[in-house]
C-alpha cells in the first residue's frame, strides 16, 4: 500500500508539473488578454516536434534550449501579426482565431512529420534509473522532468513578484489602461507574455515528447485538461495554476488506483444495490474507470460553487 | 458549328464510355478502412503497407482473375461515424471490397452497414474482409454472410493462451488489463471464465480497463499492477496501448510474465528488450517468423526487404491469397460469386498446415502458435526492431483444437 501511494504520488506530481508548464503560460495569456487560447497545446506539440527534429541533428541538450526559443518566437509572431489585428473585432473573433490556429498547426505538423508517432527517444545521458523505491525503478529522465518544471516555477514566480518586468505584467493584468498611461508599451508586454507562454508550453513539449508519444494528436489529448487547470486554479493566478496542476495530476493518478464502485460503497454500509437491470453497469463502474473524466467533473463543480477558482481574485 | 460541336461531344462521350468499363475491368480495388491518423495511426500505416505489398505481390504473380489488384486507403480516424462515412465514400467510388481490422466496434458498424446495403442494392453487393477485429460477436450474434474473418477470434486466442497457461505451474496471481470497449471487455470476461475452469487455483488479483488508445503514460497502472503482487498479466491491448504499457513496465522495472495478443506490434519488441524480459512475454498468433517453414520464411524475408518492417499480419496474406483463389475459381471478381467460393474454402495457410473458412459463421480456422520473445539462436534468422531478439515458438495448437462453437444463424442469399 505504502509503495502504491509513494509511486502514485511521484507519478501524480510529475504529471501535474507537466500540466503546470503549459498552464502557466495559458493562464497569464487568458487573464491578460481575455483570450482563451485554444491553440496553446498546439505550441506544446510544436515544441515536441521541434525538439525531436533538432535533437536528430545536434542532440537533445541544444534542442532543449533552441526548440522553446523557436516556438516562443513563433508565438510572439502569431500575437504580433495575428491576434493583435483580430483583437479589435472582440473576444469571439479571437477565440475563433485560436480555434482555427489549432487545426492549422495540427495539419502542418501532419504534413511535415506524418500522422504516426516519430521516434523521439530519451537522451542516452539520462537513460538510467535514478533511484529505486520499493523495488520500483524511477527513471532519471522523469526526475529531470520534475526538476525542470520546479525550476521554471521558481524562476517564473521570482520574475513576476520580484522584478520590474513582473511588476508591469501584474499591473497590465488588472489595469492595462493605467499602465499604458504611465508610458509603458502594453501591446509589447502582451507580445512578450504570449511568446514566453508559448515557449513554456514548448519546454513541456520537448521534455514530454520522449516520455510520452510524439505524434500529431498530442495537442488534442492534453488541450482540454489545460482549461480545467486554468479555471480550477483561478484566472491569472500563477500559484493557483501550480496548485491546480498538482491537484489534477494527483487526482488522475490516484483515481486510477482506486477500485471502489458505487456498489462497493453501498455494500459497505449494508445496502445491496439492485442486481441486474439497466442501471447495473452504473453501480459497478469503478473510480479507476472514470478516472479520465474526474477533472472535468471538478471543472463543472468549481464553476458552480467557486467561479473565481481556488486562488483567483477576479470575477468574470 | 453544330456539327463540329456534336462530333466533339460524340468523341468525348465515346472516350468516356470506352474508358469506364476498361478501367472497371482492369483493376479490382480493395478499400482499406483503418486509422491513418491519431492514436491508431502507427498500426494503421503498417497494415496499409502490408496490403500494398500484397497487391504488388499479387500483380507480379498473375493478378486476380485477369485483373490488377489495387488498394485504396481510407482513414476512419478510429471513429464509428467516420468509418461509415469512409465506407460509403469507397462504395460511391465503385469499390466493392472493404477490408478493416483495427477495432471490433468499427468492424461491427461496417458489418451491419454492408448487410443493409446489400439487402437494398441487389446486384451491387459489397464484401467485408475482416483481418483483425476479433470480438466473437462478429461471427456469432451479429454474423453476416457478407463478412469474412481471417483472424482467430478472441475466444479462440484465449482458449489457446489458457491451454498453455494451464501448464505453467509458476502462475499464481494474474492481473487483467484491457482496453475499455467491446473487444477488451470480451477478453476480460473470457479470461476469467477460462482460468476459472482450467486453473481454479489461480487468483485474479486485478481486472482493469482503460480508455482505448488515449493513455499516454501507463505508470499509474503499472504501479497498481506492482502493488497487487501479480506474477503474470493478461492483456488484449494493441497498437500504442501495448507498446506504452510494456514501456512503462520497463521504466518501473516491473518483472512479470505477459500473456498478450499483440505484443509483436510496433514498439512492443523494443520495450520488451529494454525491460530485459527475456522469454517472459508471450504472444498468440497465426504465424511465427522463425518457424522452420521455408515458404513463409522466404515471404517474410522478401517482405522485410521491401517494406522495412516485420510481417505483422500473416492473416492478411491468407486473406489476399484466398480472395485471388476464389476469384480465379469463379472466373469473376463479382462479389457474390467470390463470396460463394470463399464460403467453406479449404487452403494451405501461410505458415503451413490446413485452414478453412467455416461456412456456418465465416470464421477462418487455422493452426495457432504461442511464442515468446527473447534471444535467438543461429538458425533463427529473424530479429525484431533491431533488438537482436526474436520470437520463438513455444506451442502449436492444431486447427481442429481451435474450433469453437458458434451461435450464428446465417442469412444466406437465395
Amino acid at each position: 500500500m505504502l509503495e502504491l501511494v509513494t509511486i502514485s504520488t511521484l507519478n501524480g506530481v510529475l504529471y501535474g508539473m507537466l500540466l503546470f508548464l503549459m498552464a502557466s503560460g495559458l493562464t497569464l495569456i487568458f487573464s491578460m488578454m481575455g483570450v482563451l487560447n485554444f491553440a496553446h497545446a498546439s505550441f506544446y506539440m510544436l515544441g515536441a516536434f521541434f525538439g525531436f527534429q533538432i535533437s536528430q541533428i545536434v542532440g537533445f541538450w541544444p534542442a532543449f534550449i533552441v526548440a522553446p526559443v523557436l516556438v516562443g518566437g513563433i508565438g510572439a509572431l502569431v500575437e504580433r501579426y495575428g491576434l493583435r489585428n483580430v483583437h479589435q473585432h472582440g473576444p469571439v473573433a479571437e477565440l475563433l482565431f485560436t480555434f482555427g490556429l489549432y487545426f492549422v498547426i495540427e495539419e502542418v505538423v501532419q504534413m511535415i512529420w506524418g500522422k504516426g508517432p516519430v521516434d523521439y527517444r530519451v537522451p542516452a545521458s539520462l537513460d538510467f534509473s535514478a533511484f529505486t523505491a520499493f523495488s520500483t525503478n524511477y527513471p532519471a529522465y522523469k526526475m529531470f522532468e520534475l526538476l525542470t518544471a520546479i525550476a521554471i516555477f521558481a524562476v517564473l514566480l521570482a520574475v513576476l513578484t520580484r522584478t520590474r518586468v513582473g511588476l508591469i505584467i501584474q499591473a497590465s493584468l488588472t489595469h492595462p489602461h493605467m499602465v499604458a498611461m504611465l508610458g509603458h508599451n502594453v501591446p509589447r508586454v502582451f507580445m512578450l507574455v504570449f511568446g514566453v507562454g508559448t515557449g513554456l508550453a514548448a519546454v513541456a513539449g520537448v521534455i514530454a515528447g520522449p516520455a510520452l508519444v510524439t505524434q500529431s494528436n498530442m495537442a488534442g489529448l492534453l488541450g482540454p485538461i489545460l482549461f480545467v487547470v486554468v479555471v480550477v486554479g483561478g484566472l491569472g493566478s500563477l500559484s493557483g495554476a501550480f496548485l491546480a496542476s498538482l491537484l489534477i495530476g494527483l487526482v488522475q493518478t490516484f483515481a486510477v488506483s482506486v477500485n471502489l464502485s458505487v456498489a462497493d460503497v453501498l455494500g459497505g454500509i449494508g445496502v445491496a444495490p439492485p442486481a441486474g437491470g439497466p442501471l447495473s453497469d452504473l453501480w459497478n463502474v469503478t473510480v479507476a474507470q472514470i478516472a479520465p473524466i474526474i477533472p472535468y467533473l471538478l471543472l463543472v463543480l468549481i464553476l458552480i460553487f467557486r467561479p473565481t477558482g481556488l486562488m483567483g481574485t477576479r470575477e468574470h | 458549328m453544330i456539327s463540329r460541336f456534336s462530333t466533339m461531344f460524340c468523341a468525348v462521350a465515346a472516350t468516356v464510355v470506352a474508358a469506364l468499363p476498361a478501367a472497371a475491368q482492369d483493376t479490382v480495388k480493395i478499400a482499406y478502412v483503418d486509422p491513418l491518423s491519431g492514436g491508431g495511426a502507427s498500426i494503421g500505416e503498417i497494415g496499409l503497407k502490408t496490403y500494398q505489398y500484397l497487391a504488388d505481390w499479387t500483380n507480379a504473380h498473375g493478378g486476380i482473375a485477369g485483373h490488377k489488384l489495387e488498394i485504396a486507403a481510407y482513414d476512419n480516424k478510429l471513429n464509428a461515424q467516420e468509418t461509415l462515412v469512409q465506407v460509403q465514400k469507397a462504395i460511391d467510388s465503385g469499390i466493392r471490397y472493404i477490408t478493416q481490422g483495427n477495432g471490433s466496434a468499427f468492424a461491427a458498424a461496417i458489418e451491419e452497414f454492408v448487410a443493409k446495403y446489400n439487402e437494398r442494392n441487389p446486384g451491387k453487393e459489397v464484401l467485408f474482409f475482416n483481418y483483425a477485429a476479433v470480438d466473437p460477436i462478429l461471427t456469432n450474434e451479429k454474423c453476416s454472410y457478407w463478412h469474412f474473418r481471417w483472424d482467430a477470434n478472441s475466444d479462440i486466442k484465449m482458449t489457446a493462451l489458457t491451454n498453455y497457461m494451464k501448464t505453467r505451474a509458476n502462475i499464481k496471481k494474474i492481473y487483467l488489463i484491457n482496453q475499455d470497449y467491446s473487444f477488451g471487455q470480451s477478453v476480460r470476461k473470457e479470461a476469467r471464465a477460462m482460468l476459472n475452469a482450467k486453473r481454479p487455483d489461480i487468483e485474479i488479483v486485478g481486472d482493469e480497463v482503460h480508455p482505448l488508445l488515449k493513455v499516454t503514460d501507463f505508470s499509474p497502472y503499472i504501479a497498481k499492477i506492482k502493488a497487487s503482487g501479480a506474477d503474470s498479466v493478461i492483456t488484449g491491448n494493441w497498437g500504442q496501448d501495448i507498446a506504452l504499457l510494456i514501456k512503462a513496465a520497463a521504466d518501473a522495472g516491473l518483472q512479470v510474465d505477459w500473456y498478450t495478443y499483440y505484443a509483436g506490434g510496433t514498439g512492443g519488441p523494443t520495450a520488451i528488450k529494454q525491460a530485459n524480459l527475456a522469454d517472459r512475454v508471450f504472444s498468440i498468433a497465426e504465424g511465427v517468423p522463425n518457424d522452420p517453414y521455408e515458404p513463409a520464411r522466404e515471404f517474410e524475408k522478401a517482405f522485410r526487404a521491401k517494406v522495412g518492417v516485420s510481417l505483422f499480419y500473416p492473416r492478411a496474406v491468407n486473406e489476399i491469397r484466398m480472395f485471388v483463389k476464389a476469384a480465379d475459381e469463379a472466373k469473376s471478381v463479382e462479389p457474390t460469386k467470390v463470396a460463394a467460393k470463399l464460403d467453406g474454402m479449404n487452403v494451405t495457410v501461410y505458415n503451413g498446415g490446413e485452414g478453412f473458412m467455416r461456412s456456418d459463421d465465416h470464421q477462418f480456422f487455422q493452426p495457432m502458435y504461442i511464442s515468446s520473445f527473447g534471444p535467438i539462436s543461429k538458425d533463427q534468422p529473424f530479429e525484431e526492431e533491431n533488438t537482436g531478439w526474436g520470437w520463438t515458438e513455444k506451442g502449436k495448437i492444431d486447427t481442429k483444437d481451435t474450433m469453437v462453437s458458434t451461435t450464428c444463424k446465417m442469412n444466406r442469399p437465395s
